[in-house]
């Protein structure tokens, strides 16, 4: 946890990004994913919905990143990219190996990426759809040791009660199916099975976007408490930004599949750089009904772009209150703002945005 | 200060007979909805928040049906109503009675003629999952319309340019274009307002908003809260918002009910729940969530252990006390706590403010 922030200022999300310093566990470089749009009876290719279009970031050891952003902003797609869910269309995902070597997981093929998958594990949104009702727990959660052959017999018996016990369940329940799980508990059975392989980076995706008021703050605290434990690294990919403020040592924020701001949570909280980061922050819901007098919200009028037709210039001009001629033309550049703080906008240094307040305040 | 009362629920009861066991998903529940206002139910899933708000409009699902208790409907005088009801004949026919009509809707006939009346004009519904309350086979403007028809003796080319005024009042642009579209080529945040037009269609004097803004994102969620505002001060109708998000709830709630297990914990005027929470699991509630601002300055979120109680298995007492940091042996495990009033219209179901 206290390793990236003393390398704080040594972060470099863009593309040309100097070779990856030891402690770089994960850096994806101008990655891309594009879907093909097809019609007519050849399935003719007549477009792109361009999910990821060139982003670019790191995730260092240990740490926490957030990926946040409104559906359809890519960041499912990214996140199942690096794990190589989905084929890349371009880009690299270089993730260092145990010897330290960055590897390149974009053009490896099923059997090269095996060693890999061990090492890169997913936690789902939806704990009802991401469990197999037809397997007991003890081989959702032991499968993955199976299948890799790291246990067998009753040592695997052991280690899936072991991983139960730390993920807060009872190892009885390890022979029950998942319908006589409740939410929460599921999660936690998601949890255990990301866990298995002593993974190095986790991808949670929406992991606790699914459940209920008073389950979400115990999943969140277990999620940080195993980060120490198994000092693991996450990208927690969400669009809930208090989640993510609560969880996130940094924070990308996505826009129809670019980025739009980097930066490290604190600072995109108090000072965003990007017109869209402020809307966000503004679009929240505060829990204080005194706040309701004196918040100026941002309204955002309109939807998000259609990743197939993009706006030119700026994917956010239509929508933005600060726009100017040059927005629609040209495509602003992820660039450093203040030391390893980076948007894209083209007035980044000249608008003074409003973030959050330490108390909770819009100021 | 308080306007007069539209809706009182009293003792209601809604049980669902499986084959498991009955389900006691409302277990005496009381509340009032002022008219003009603002009440948020709130609570987690499972906490029996909408098969309330179903009971309501008793479209509660089979096996459920309300065993007990009464839902007091008083019909305001619809030809003082604000908004557009200029433009609508007196709805119910019966030519403005000057007194309030009081009707218990948990005593009608699910099926029957009276309850169809109410639905649709009287108190209207918008549901979570807009694409799946729409739809898919019909325009958006035949679905409007169909409301206003079966409401109102208004001929096909006024309910259309009613409907075409009603989208264009929830801030769809090109309204008239839109009638002809079909619900899967509108956004998440469209198909809401044309549910919220739809809603509003007959003027009705209470607008339950089931989850309005659970599926669609953050910056859509403000957009849809500003647009029931705006229309609350435009139409004067009531809004029951059910939600599980206390943040909207701050923003949106003039009235407050906490609900868990099918009870109510807690309920008052909004600042004093959110400012001065009494029952221990309003408390933990807002201790659960993450605040924007506040949180990243914290090491843990304080969580409530446990969770909520399968129910068919409901605790004897409190129905909190198995995760409650307050419980007290002997006490909270045999008594079902009454309502306990703390003035200022505040009630409390806990046994830790009897002697008050």
């Amino acid at each position: 946890m206290s390793a990236q922030q003393t390398n704080g200022s040594q972060h470099s999300t863009s593309a040309n990004g100097s070779a990856a310093a030891d402690n770089v566990l994960l850096d994806v470089k101008n990655l891309q994913k594009w879907f093909p749009i097809t019609a007519g009876f050849f399935r003719r290719t007549i477009g792109h919905v361009k999910a990821v279009d060139d982003i670019s970031f790191q995730v260092l050891q240990g740490e926490t990143v957030g990926l946040v952003g409104e559906s359809g902003c890519g960041k499912t797609t990214a996140g199942r990219c690096i794990l190589r869910a989905y084929d890349l269309t371009g880009g690299q995902v270089l993730f260092q190996d145990h010897d330290g070597k960055m590897v390149d997981l974009g053009p490896l093929n099923n059997n090269e990426m095996k060693p890999y998958r061990q090492q890169v594990r997913m936690i789902f949104q939806d704990p009802f759809n991401s469990l197999n009702p037809r397997m007991p727990v003890s081989d959702i959660v032991g499968d993955p040791l199976k299948i890799n052959k790291v246990a067998a017999g009753k040592e695997l018996e052991d280690r899936v009660a072991a991983l139960l016990a730390r993920v807060g369940l009872r190892p009885e329940y390890m022979r029950r199916y998942p319908h006589a799980f409740s939410g929460g508990e599921r999660q936690r059975i998601g949890i255990a099975r990301a866990l298995a392989l002593d993974p190095r980076l986790v991808v949670a995706d929406e992991a606790v976007s699914a459940l209920d008021v008073s389950v979400r703050a115990q999943i969140l605290n277990l999620i940080k408490d195993l980060q120490e434990e198994f000092n693991l690294t996450y990208l927690f990919v969400s669009h809930d930004l208090s989640v993510i403020e609560y969880i996130c040592d940094r924070v990308v924020v996505m826009y129809v599949g670019k980025i739009v701001e980097v930066a490290e949570t604190e600072e995109l909280f108090a000072q965003p750089f990007h017109p869209y980061t402020e809307a966000l922050l503004s679009a929240v819901p505060n829990p204080d009904p005194r706040m309701r007098q004196q918040k100026s919200r941002i309204v955002l009028e309109g939807d998000v772009a259609d990743p197939a037709n993009p706006p030119s210039g700026c994917y956010f001009h239509p929508r933005c209150r600060y726009v100017q001629d040059q927005c629609s033309l040209e495509t602003p550049e992820l660039r450093e703002i203040a030391p390893g703080h980076y948007a894209a906008c083209h007035f980044a240094e000249e608008l003074t945005l409003t973030g959050v307040t330490a108390s909770g305040e819009l100021g | 200060m308080d306007t007069p009362v539209l809706i009182e629920i009293k003792n209601l009861k809604t049980h669902f007979f499986l084959d498991e066991g009955t389900v006691q998903a409302v277990n005496g529940v009381d509340f009032t909805i002022h008219q003009h206002k603002t009440l948020c139910v709130v609570g987690e899933s499972g906490c029996g928040k909408s098969v309330t708000a179903r009971s309501i409009l008793q479209i509660v699902d089979q096996p459920g049906r309300i065993v007990e208790g009464e839902i007091l409907y008083h019909r305001p005088d619809r030809l003082s109503g604000v908004g557009l009801s200029e433009d609508l004949p007196s709805p119910n026919g019966a030519g403005g009675s000057s007194s309030t009509e009081i009707i218990d809707l948990a005593a009608l006939d699910p099926r029957g003629r009276e309850i169809r009346e109410i639905r649709g004009q009287d108190i209207s519904m918008i549901f979570q999952e807009p694409m799946t309350s729409l739809s898919p086979i019909h325009t958006v403007g035949n679905q409007i319309t169909e409301a206003i028809k079966l409401h109102t003796d208004m001929l096909d080319d006024e309910a259309d340019e009613h409907a075409i005024e009603l989208l264009r009042r929830v801030g769809i642009p090109r309204p008239a274009e839109r009638l002809e579209t079909y619900p899967f080529e509108l956004s998440g945040g469209m198909r809401q307002r044309v549910m919220i037009a739809m809603a509003l269609s007959c003027n009705p004097a209470l607008l339950i908003a089931d989850e309005p803004t659970t599926a669609v994102d953050v910056t859509t969620q403000a957009q849809i809260l500003e647009l029931l505002e705006e229309l609350q001060d435009d139409f004067g109708m009531a809004i029951m918002l059910i939600t599980h998000d206390l943040g909207v709830v701050a923003e949106m709630a003039d009235d407050v009910v906490v609900m868990y297990l099918g009870q109510v914990a807690e309920r008052g005027d909004v600042e004093s729940i959110f400012h001065d929470p009494k029952h221990p699991y309003t408390q933990a509630l807002l201790k659960s969530i993450p605040r924007l601002g506040v949180s990243r300055t914290m090491q843990r979120l304080d969580s409530i252990r446990g969770m909520v109680p399968d129910p068919y298995n409901r605790p004897t007492g409190c129905m909190f006390g198995p995760r409650c940091d307050h419980f007290m042996p002997g006490r909270c495990d045999a008594i079902n706590p009454p309502a306990i009033q703390l003035g200022d219209g505040r009630e409390v179901h806990c046994l830790l403010y009897e002697d008050e």
